[in-house]
């Protein structure tokens, strides 16, 4: 056991490792489909049909596009810092990819007569190991704004930084009302606390209060005023071209995968079903996988719905009416299990 | 600070005063609504006409390609090389030059024929009074909109390109549509 933290390792080497590309070669599957639907859905919700042309239905739309970004020309402006601009979108998608080893997909199974957790590592430090990430990620879009030597991404940069830091104090305090729901760290061991009862109806509040605060950590609408298209041109990411622009993209769909993954496992109750149902291990992961695309089809849906916020309300918002709904929501928490 | 006009400059519509607890449920209450009326766009469907497959079916009345006539019976040209369509023309896209019918070759009804008869239709602005100058009706405009190509040159339609049964490629409105 290393020292850090205590991590259930108990599998072979390999099957770490053959865990870690499965999951890996499942997710960056799943994620262009997932640029498919968001667009797809989009155009429904404008009265079209998004992208139908390339492949059938246009689920090659994905593939068409990675070809023409690779192709574009490298280039950087002048003003940039070389090395900065250049790891920037790489600490990103380090991170975002991070965040996938935590999801659980299933409960402990025995495959060919091996005990093999179907998830990548279940650490008793959970949630904060996710925090971690996120806090790190946001280095990868404050550096990439501020490298580019471009006034807009300099304000889309400096925008990322207040709105994640803000938010990610509502989403952690609203998270520890789960934990000590719980009375533990690790995700499948909440997970397995919700046998009884999900944790979205006792903790109702919290619950809303981590999607909102999700919304802003993943910088999607109504609160994308990171990238802000209409004033700052893409903002952070606005002189990202080609490969460092799809770095970009990548992590923040990774991310909402992350964010969704983990509302799904600390309030809806991971991998398991309603009313009894108790299917072979083996459809805990699409369970998973479903309750995280009905997350995935919220964020579509609050997309195409609400406008973006406006900075002062941004804030406001954040500070003055999540965070002490948060902090209340806590300490009635804290009174009622104690 | 919110901008404040002062009430000596122009009367203002504010919203009344609400309670915390009224401006939170309404902050809820409006985005639900408003993920309602997104949500009944998608159930209504998409509105799109895809293009190449699908077309938007046109009026009768509709001003496309011009079309050159003959006589039903006879199989002779109605145009008699007036070059009143010409003059008639705005845009001056049309050109006439007539010859003389003779008992050799009779190409018109009338005593002359339009020997030449060519439309650019890339100055063409389809207004339509090339049919309303024709006293024979031998132009009238067709339903046809799909002409680009890839040259200036291939717009100039001949008079044997005008006078060819065009493909009807463009669907007809129906009665009442």
């Amino acid at each position: 056991m290393i020292g850090l933290a205590d991590v259930n390792f108990f599998e072979a080497w390999w099957v770490q490792i053959v865990k870690a590309i499965v999951i890996f070669g499942v997710v960056f599957g799943v994620l262009p489909m997932l640029t498919v639907y968001e667009r797809k859905l989009l155009g429904r919700f404008q009265h079209r049909y998004g992208p139908n042309r390339v492949g059938p239905y246009g689920l090659l739309q994905p593939m068409a596009e990675i070809v023409k970004f690779a192709r574009k020309e490298a280039f950087r402006p002048t003003t940039s810092v070389g090395f900065l601009f250049h790891v920037a979108p790489a600490i990103s998608i380090l991170t975002a990819v991070g965040g996938l080893a935590l999801i659980p997909w299933g409960n402990v199974q025995h495959i060919f007569g091996q005990p093999v957790g179907l998830y990548g590592i279940d650490v008793s430090v959970g949630p904060l190991y996710v925090f971690a990430l996120g806090g790190i990620s946001f280095y990868g879009i404050l550096l990439g704004g501020w490298a580019s030597g471009s006034k807009y991404s300099f304000l889309g940069a400096m925008r990322a930084a207040a709105q994640l830091i803000s938010y990610e104090v509502s989403q952690g305090l609203a998270l520890v009302g789960v934990l000590i729901t719980a009375q533990t760290l690790s995700l499948t061991g909440i997970v397995n606390a919700q046998r009884g009862m999900w944790y979205f109806i006792p903790q109702l509040c919290g619950f809303l209060i981590f999607v909102v605060a999700s919304f802003a950590e993943t910088n999607r609408a109504p609160f994308d005023l990171v990238e802000a298209d209409a004033e700052l041109v893409g903002g952070y990411f606005t002189e990202y071209g080609g490969t460092g622009f799809v770095a970009f993209l990548f992590a923040e769909y990774v991310n909402m995968l992350v964010v969704s993954a983990m509302a799904a496992t600390l309030f809806l109750g991971g991998w398991l079903l309603p009313f009894g149902i108790h299917p072979p291990g083996w459809v805990d992961p699409f369970v998973v996988l479903a309750k995280m695309m009905i997350f995935m089809t919220l964020f579509i849906w609050i997309r195409a719905t609400l406008p973006r916020l406006r900075y002062d309300q941004l804030m406001s918002f954040g500070w003055k009416v999540l965070l002490p709904l948060a902090t209340l929501n806590l300490l009635v928490t804290a009174i009622i299990v104690a | 600070m919110p901008y404040d006009p002062g009430s000596d400059v122009i009367e203002v519509m504010r919203h009344p005063q609400r309670s915390a607890a009224a401006s939170t449920y309404r902050s809820f209450g409006e985005t639900l609504r408003g993920m309602k009326t997104t949500l009944a766009r998608v159930v209504e469907g998409p509105l799109t006409i895809q293009y190449p497959e699908e077309k938007t079916p046109v009026y009768p009345r509709f001003r496309g390609r011009h079309k050159l006539h003959r006589f039903e019976d006879s199989g002779l040209e109605k145009c008699v090389g007036c070059s009143l369509c010409a003059a008639a023309c705005p845009a001056d896209c049309i050109r006439v030059v007539a010859a003389e019918n003779t008992p050799e070759t009779r190409v018109s009804a009338g005593e002359r024929y339009a020997a030449v008869y060519e439309i650019n239709l890339s100055r063409c602005i389809f207004c339509g009074y090339c049919e309303i100058a024709c006293p024979f009706d031998a132009i009238t405009m067709g339903h046809d909109y799909e002409m680009s190509d890839y040259t200036r040159s291939d717009l100039i339609f001949t008079k044997e390109m005008l006078l060819a049964e065009p493909l009807e490629r463009t669907p007809l409105r129906r009665e009442g549509e």
